[in-house]
């Protein structure tokens, strides 16, 4: 069982966003780490591999510059190895255009299934999967809470606005999995000592053979949205539900 | 079909169509001069007075899918309609699971760019302009396509109003599942309903939502109890869904439901952007957090700065007392 998880690097989530004056895109010029939600997608292919009897997990990933801090973390967490697209010709690039990259670099190991999270956490586009699926003339199965592999096809619950469906889908196949689906492992010590030579094939647009990358979208402008005030905050003191239901009289709700 | 035509996804739960559904067509009448609908899952015959009263003038019936996943047929539909009848100014699809699926489908076979979180669609065919809303609400982003083709959009719901329109008969034309796209393709085996109590989430008037400030599991016990007193629904933060303590139903944020309640309370949320997006709306917001520095005090109408453990039951016995 081999299988190609997407991950995706990402400005730290916890420190403030901005906005790229000019380009009026998200900067993404920091450093990097490997997307929270992707985590999930390499923990679940490990396992998955695991209980298959053994193969090769391959991180695939795309960067404007060449940053690999993300894809170290998650070559410590088991990895095999890991492709890189990394071109300024991608920088601004769209899901369709990052699909097409990814699609490529998939390609160039064997795979019988490829993994990745529903959306990024910076992004929140939430086509990728699909849209690699597409290209590669693959079923595909989004927003994933369980996965099992038997045989030759793979079965899910997948979410649904009322509940989740089960849904089997024969191999290969790409799935898009949610978070909180396994519990992401910490590196080990061993682990991290490991990926510091597990192999990291750094490439360009133009040794994935793709026509041409076009930027198909702009933003024309980013302003402020309509600012909610906040009201009144007040330190409980014991009578603070008091608070609460004054204000739900107010409300005429009680 | 010409640049001026919009196409709206129509989706329908046990015969109904949704709300986003509603709100999308009304919004794709102000774009161009035509709306035409593609549904599945559904006998078209059923649902056309509806799609049409608020707009739309044809149906595209897909018919049964026998268990299979909307997004290769759904997108494969509309792609050979296009052959015949050219492609449409725009596709407008709810940011949901078959939504989302179905776009990603049609945006490769029609090696088109999409725009997804859309919170707003304005202008008219072909020059429209999307709006979407990034950290966590805060700033609100303009976007065009660059090229002239056919804009295709995931919209979140609520984005719109429901407009009243002159009713119109849709025409309905069948574009039955193609044996191609049948093969090899992921097949639903079984639906599971979570059963929820009280009315839906996502059209709640009152909306009362735990987080991880809830210390364990067992104490969202307090948040159904507090939102059947006020008639409302509860609602939860990624974390603790995440964490398995209720149902994904019951997500509030970009990754779950946009709730637009006349009242949310948030208990033990300290407010992430993530989950900011889906409640930013609501009329009224009280929040109660042990944690005076949460952003969430920043957006809440009434703040309570203390422990969920103590002010939440001592809330719930003071609307028990009232009766």
């Amino acid at each position: 069982m081999n299988i190609a998880v997407c991950v995706k690097q990402i400005p730290d989530p916890a420190a403030p966003g901005s906005i790229d004056p000019e380009s009026k895109t998200l900067r993404r010029d920091g450093k990097l780490i490997m997307d929270d939600s992707d985590s999930f997608g390499v923990e679940m292919a490990l396992q998955l591999v695991d209980k298959a009897g053994g193969g090769e997990v391959t991180l695939v990933s795309m960067a404007p510059n060449g940053e690999t801090s993300g894809l170290r973390t998650a070559l410590a967490m088991g990895a095999t190895r890991a492709v890189l697209v990394s071109d300024p010709k991608l920088h601004g690039a769209d899901a369709l255009t990052t699909a097409k990259v990814l699609a490529k670099a998939i390609q160039r190991y064997p795979f019988d299934m490829v993994l990745a999270g529903t959306e990024s956490s910076d992004g929140y586009t939430g086509t990728l999967p699909v849209q690699i699926a597409e290209l590669l003339g693959l079923p595909s199965v989004s927003f994933a809470k369980k996965v099992s592999i038997d045989g030759a096809v793979v079965s899910v619950e997948r979410q649904t606005e009322a509940g989740y469906d089960d849904v089997t889908c024969p191999l290969p196949a790409v799935v898009s999995v949610t978070a909180g689906v396994v519990e992401p492992r910490y590196p080990s010590f061993k682990g991290i000592m490991a990926a510091k030579s597990k192999p990291i094939e750094t490439l360009s647009v133009a040794d994935l053979e793709l026509d041409s990358i076009a930027v198909a979208e702009e933003v024309q402008a980013v302003h402020d949205a309509q600012a909610r005030q906040g009201g009144e905050i007040f330190e409980d003191d014991g009578s603070g539900f008091e608070k609460v239901v004054a204000f739900l009289e107010q409300l005429k709700l009680v | 079909m010409g640049v001026r035509t919009v196409w709206v996804l129509a989706e329908v739960t046990d015969g109904v169509v949704s709300l986003t559904t509603a709100e999308l067509i009304s919004q794709a009448s102000t774009l161009g001069d035509r709306v035409e609908c593609f549904s599945f899952n559904v006998d078209p015959s059923a649902i056309a007075s509806t799609l049409g009263s608020y707009g739309a003038h044809k149906i595209w019936s897909v018919g049964e899918l026998g268990g299979r996943l909307a997004g290769p047929v759904v997108a494969h539909a509309m792609a050979s309609v296009a052959v015949n009848e050219g492609r449409p100014g725009a596709v407008l699809v709810g940011q949901t699971y078959d939504g989302r699926d179905i776009l990603a489908r049609l945006s490769v076979k029609w090696d088109l760019p999409v725009l997804t979180n859309v919170v707003n669609v304005t202008g008219e065919l072909p020059d429209l302009v999307s709006e979407h809303a990034i950290f966590g609400g805060e700033k609100i982003v303009q976007a065009h396509f660059t090229h002239s083709s056919t804009g295709l959009f995931a919209i979140r719901a609520k984005s719109f109003e429901i407009r009243d329109h002159q009713a119109v008969e849709p025409e309905i034309v069948n574009v039955p599942m193609s044996e191609e796209v049948v093969a090899d393709q992921a097949k639903i085996t079984r639906s599971h309903v979570e059963e929820r109590v009280g009315p839906k989430l996502d059209e709640a008037a009152v909306v009362v939502s735990g987080g991880r400030g809830l210390g364990q599991a067992e104490n969202y016990q307090m948040i159904e109890e507090l939102a059947k007193l006020l008639h409302g629904a509860p609602g939860a933060s990624r974390a603790i869904v995440d964490a398995g303590w209720v149902p994904y139903a019951y997500q509030v944020g970009q990754t779950g439901k946009t709730v637009k309640p006349s009242l949310y309370l948030a208990v033990g949320i300290s407010g992430a952007t993530q989950h900011m997006v889906g409640m930013k709306a609501a009329k009224n917001i009280i929040a109660i957090n042990k944690d005076k520095e949460a952003p969430i005090f920043q957006i809440a109408d009434l703040g309570i700065v203390g422990d969920a453990h103590k002010v939440v039951p001592q809330l719930i016995d003071a609307l028990r007392a009232r009766g």
